[in-house]
């Protein structure tokens, strides 16, 4: 099928490019790992049951399991909103014009970065869990896996609809506010660095907006060793929906005749 | 053969607050092997139609047959068909990367037409000769130099050998030497390859040096179509100017009288003559003068530059970006430019 073969075409170029300056991959890990040493241990302090709502053991493994997921999704979240940078220097030097006048899809055009985004989460997810691990988290071989789903899913919702906003508005002064403005406020609504049940019960009621706050549930019970419940299965419908709501609006406007 | 036939094509921008007519009409028809030209000021649509042609930009109205496809019904075979070369300066660059090595993008922009392996390499390494980029292949395209970056997107455009080529100003930004350098190119992929090439340009001498036939566009429609030959002698004929030793009145009285002769003024001892051709009408004046026992101590001809051309058809001057002459120029630049804002935003 073509659009298989133009996404594989973009993505080998889009990851050779990011090979020639692997900087760009450390320095996105830099935020999770910096979290990692020097908030994490804060946790650990914090009395039994209060991370996951009274059922928790406390200690260590119990404030890691809870911790490591809120970081993976914030490294999916900060990642994939700003990987629509690249594209704005990519339309610049005139690049995405040349891809449209030949005959590759130009929904592969799209397909094709978020391919090699998702690629390079996989990448920095890893050395953050092994890095993880170094510090006591302890968690079961399944849910590692199963976390993975949600972050794939997050990302690639993510990455499509950066790429199709800052192709839309072409100027990175533009682009870096709008995308502070929208995706902090979804992080604080997460719940990333502590349980929002901690909060009053107005801050819990906003926070049912931010379909990220679903899915990091979603993923702790997965990491609690919980694989099927209500919980696990709601994260799950909330991630594939929102994934397929964001990818269609990306390949929306890679699509139009005139972008 | 017409290997571009377009009928009415235009293109209309709207923004919140006003409505831009980039493209008002244009009907076209370019015949295969042929070097033609879109002249004009910026702003006066070149682009816009150009995009248009290259399924970049649907029109809003029109239709067109490019390389044999139909630009609305199946913009893929239009795309399989052509080459194209965006423009190097303004908003965009001309579309390479400032990170890939040269013989990635050759061999890349052979994968994107679907060209394997060994043919790609051999297709990559004859451009590379053909445009004089040999022992650039490992280098990386920042270090390349505006001439050789320019060329290297040249051969982006013709990795597939497609039959016709859009060149989007091929030149702009070059300096002069890189410039007859890039023309020598341009003539050498229609005589060796029979490519057409269809080119945009503000240099009226890029126009008049390369090209078969010009368009001359402004205000979203074509102005004027021609050889550029043909184009000039609209205006208003060749300019001979000569100075004869003592006798002008008699000179004068004796060249009124050729039938070649269509206009005749005297000024400061010189005479000058408006004639059809000026090749032509050399050789008879001097006989005539000759004849007469007159002798000349200067003769020169001048012939009308595409510049005329374009002052008479528009009232103003291709290169004035001077206020005054330039205030409809301005505006029209303008225009597009919120044409290619809101073009964005849609």
């Amino acid at each position: 099928m073509s659009f298989i073969h133009d996404t594989w075409f973009i993505f080998r170029r889009q990851v050779r490019l990011v090979l020639r300056n692997p900087a760009f991959l450390t320095i996105g890990l830099l935020q999770p790992i910096l979290y990692l040493v020097l908030f994490g241990p804060l946790l650990a302090n914090l009395p039994a049951g209060s991370l996951s709502g009274g059922t928790g053991t406390g200690g260590t493994a119990d404030a890691y399991r809870f911790f490591v997921p809120g970081l993976l999704i914030q490294l999916a979240l900060f990642g994939s909103t700003f990987v629509g940078f690249a594209i704005i220097s990519d339309w610049r030097s005139g690049v995405i014009e040349r891809y449209r006048v030949t005959p590759v899809s130009r929904v592969a055009i799209l397909a094709g970065r978020v391919l090699r985004d998702v690629a390079m989460l996989i990448i920095q997810s890893i050395v953050l869990i092994v890095a993880g691990l170094a510090f006591g988290l302890r968690a079961p071989l399944p849910a590692v896996l199963m976390g993975f789903v949600y972050i794939v899913l997050v990302a690639i919702g993510l990455a499509s609809v950066s790429y199709a906003v800052a192709l839309t508005l072409k100027s990175e002064d533009a682009f870096a506010p709008l995308i502070n403005s929208i995706i902090v406020p979804l992080v604080l609504l997460s719940g990333i660095m502590l349980p929002l049940n901690l909060g009053p019960g107005w801050l819990q009621g906003i926070a049912r907006i931010s379909p990220f706050r679903y899915i990091i549930d979603a993923m702790r019970e997965a990491y609690a060793g919980h694989y099927f419940n209500t919980i696990v299965v709601e994260g799950l419908a909330v991630a594939v929906g929102l994934a397929a709501v964001l990818m269609w609006l990306g390949s929306r406007v890679f699509v139009r005749e005139n972008a | 053969m017409a290997i571009i036939e377009a009928k009415g094509l235009t293109r209309t921008f709207k923004s919140r607050k006003r409505t831009v007519q980039a493209v008002r009409g244009v009907d076209l028809t370019v015949d295969d092997g042929e070097i033609v030209g879109f002249l004009g000021p910026n702003g006066a649509g070149k682009t816009t139609t150009l995009r248009m042609l290259t399924t970049l930009l649907r029109p809003t109205s029109g239709t067109a047959v490019v390389a044999g496809a139909d630009l609305l019904r199946d913009p893929l075979a239009v795309r399989k068909r052509i080459g194209y070369v965006p423009q190097a300066i303004g908003q965009t660059q001309g579309g390479t990367s400032d990170m890939c090595l040269v013989i990635e993008e050759l061999l890349d922009q052979a994968e994107a037409y679907r060209i394997d392996g060994a043919e790609a390499v051999r297709r990559a390494a004859q451009l590379v000769k053909q445009l004089d980029l040999t022992g650039l292949d490992q280098r990386l395209v920042k270090t390349l130099s505006g001439g050789q970056r320019r060329r290297l997107e040249i051969a982006l455009g013709l990795v597939h050998q497609p039959p016709l080529v859009f060149l989007d100003e091929p030149t702009t930004g070059l300096d002069p030497q890189s410039r007859s350098n890039m023309w020598e190119h341009i003539r050498a992929l229609r005589a060796d390859l029979g490519t057409t090439v269809f080119l945009t340009t503000h240099y009226l001498d890029e126009a008049d040096a390369l090209c078969d036939r010009v368009f001359i566009v402004d205000h979203g429609v074509i102005a004027a179509t021609g050889t550029p030959d043909e184009l000039k002698r609209q205006v208003s004929g060749d300019v001979v100017t000569l100075r004869v030793n003592g006798a002008t009145e008699a000179a004068r009285a004796l060249l009124a009288m050729q039938p070649i002769v269509r206009e005749l003024s005297v000024a400061d001892e010189e005479l000058r003559l408006t004639v059809e051709r000026g090749e032509e009408a050399l050789p008879v004046l001097l006989r005539v003068l000759d004849g007469a026992g007159i002798t000349m101590s200067a003769i020169s001809l001048s012939r009308p530059t595409l510049d005329d051309v374009f002052l008479t058809l528009t009232g103003r001057s291709l290169r004035d970006d001077s206020p005054g002459g330039g205030d409809a120029v301005g505006a029209a630049a303008e225009l597009a430019g919120a044409g290619a804002g809101t073009g964005s935003k849609e």
